[in-house]
């Protein structure tokens, strides 16, 4: 079946004249960062990598909600989830990921009550069809979602759901760019931006990553040929030496993104610090619920304290994520860690950049 | 995570409604997106419409890359 707005920026003849456009501006080695982990599974899966010319190299960025999610972070959730009588949802992409002790799944496994939505809509739909249970919305992700979880929440109160709570996680991008640049950890030249998180905060956010650090940042799509056009659009900045914020993604992206659904979402949450896997904390990288939504806050309904953290020994997910090593140099990787008894949540998550490189790349 | 897929609004009530995604019709908020009409493309994720795709653009889009396609093929 074909699908509109999907097929057309697949075609092979247009990749191969990028390709070439590519090759003719690559005079010199440049490290492009994809942030988003939607990114970095359309690299692999279209195999954009082994297109490029050797100067242009690709690193995968603390882009996937899963992967920087803290043990901390999950082993709260798997607490809340255990209290007695209480359903704990979320999205399908956070149930193998293994906190400190186990995953949600196992957590599931031993009895307690987690289920998988699709929807944050879907986990008020599950509280009001369950008024006596309390049921906890387990909110991950970055800003193309929080704006859900507060339309959800705001929902939830219009209907008098009062059984509904939300224990969120969310995490901000540009915030994380901004704190890998400050590293100097990592040579950047140029990110290509997150389309669907640039769709709600829009590019006026990436304005200070260009002009303070003089990175040029481009906001692309995620078929092969938006990202190859990204990638062109990037390596023409770098060869002029301009540092400029773009959009390649224009069907979906306005510069002034989605004031609405930013409202919504500052309406219900506020900016905070927040811990990343891999980063440590960044100061006002997170959302937590504003006080006015305290009665939602599935951490005052519900105070657990649970065991102290552990981290996987060996497991050099962080340095993943923050892009100072490839996959294959971890010791772990294909070894220990493989998608089927994973160890880190780099390796867990289909948008992992470990899980993407044993799939699709290079093992060594 | 940040998957959002375009699909077409078939449907709209009250500020919900049902868009067709590759021949399945599922059920969406247009909560985030009230200017939405029946016929538009919508970037869809988690079970809301996040923003229109701008057809235009799209097309400009499309039209950049054929030239590129044919430009490729007049070099080889």
């Amino acid at each position: 079946m074909t699908m509109r707005y999907v097929q057309e920026f697949r075609d092979g003849a247009a990749a191969q004249g990028l390709v070439a456009r590519i090759e003719a501006a690559a005079s010199r080695p440049v490290n492009l960062m994809e942030v988003c982990g939607t990114h970095t599974v359309s690299v692999f899966r279209h195999g954009i990598r082994g297109l490029l010319p050797p100067p242009v190299n690709l690193l995968s960025g603390p882009g996937c909600p899963v992967c920087v999610t803290t043990n901390a972070d999950i082993d709260k959730a798997i607490a809340l989830a255990q209290q007695e009588g209480v359903t704990l949802a979320t999205f399908g992409d956070m149930m193998k990921v293994p906190g400190s002790y186990q995953s949600l799944q196992q957590a599931k496994a031993d009895g307690a009550d987690v289920r998988v939505v699709y929807s944050p809509r879907d986990s008020v739909r599950l509280a009001r069809d369950n008024p006596h249970r309390p049921v906890i919305f387990f909110a991950v992700g970055f800003e193309t979602t929080a704006p859900t979880i507060a339309a959800s929440l705001l929902e939830a109160q219009r209907l008098g759901v009062t059984n509904f709570y939300v224990f969120a996680v969310h995490k901000l991008i540009p915030p994380a760019m901004i704190a890998l640049l400050e590293s100097g950890e990592v040579r950047i030249d140029g990110f290509i931006c997150p389309g669907h998180v640039s769709v709600i905060i829009g590019s006026r956010p990436y304005e200070p990553i260009a002009k303070r650090y003089g990175v040029p940042c481009v906001i692309s799509g995620f078929e092969p040929l938006d990202v190859l056009q990204g990638i062109e659009m990037l390596l023409r900045q770098t060869a002029e030496e301009l540092a400029e914020v773009e959009i390649q993604y224009s069907r979906g992206v306005r510069p002034e993104g989605n004031p609405l659904a930013r409202e919504l979402m500052y309406r219900v949450f506020e900016v905070s610090d927040a811990g990343w896997r891999g980063l440590g904390c960044i100061p006002g990288s997170g959302l937590k619920l504003r006080p006015e939504y305290r009665a939602f806050d599935a951490e005052q309904a519900f105070p657990v304290e649970p065991p102290p953290t552990k981290e996987h020994r060996g497991c050099l997910c962080g340095e993943v994520l923050r892009g100072v090593i490839t996959p294959p140099e971890c010791p772990l990787f294909a070894k220990a860690c493989t998608p089927e008894k994973p160890i880190g949540p780099c390796m867990v998550s289909s948008e992992g950049t470990c899980a993407g490189w044993y799939q699709y790349g290079p093992r060594s | 995570m940040c998957l959002a897929i375009p699909a077409r609004v078939i449907e709209i009530n009250e500020g919900e409604g049902l868009v067709e995604l590759a021949g399945v019709v599922r059920e969406v908020s247009f909560m985030l997106l009230p200017d939405a009409r029946v016929g538009d493309y919508v970037l869809l994720h988690a079970g809301y419409a996040l923003q229109k795709v701008d057809e235009a653009e799209a097309e400009e889009t499309i039209r950049l890359l054929a030239e590129i396609a044919e430009a490729g093929r007049s070099h080889a």
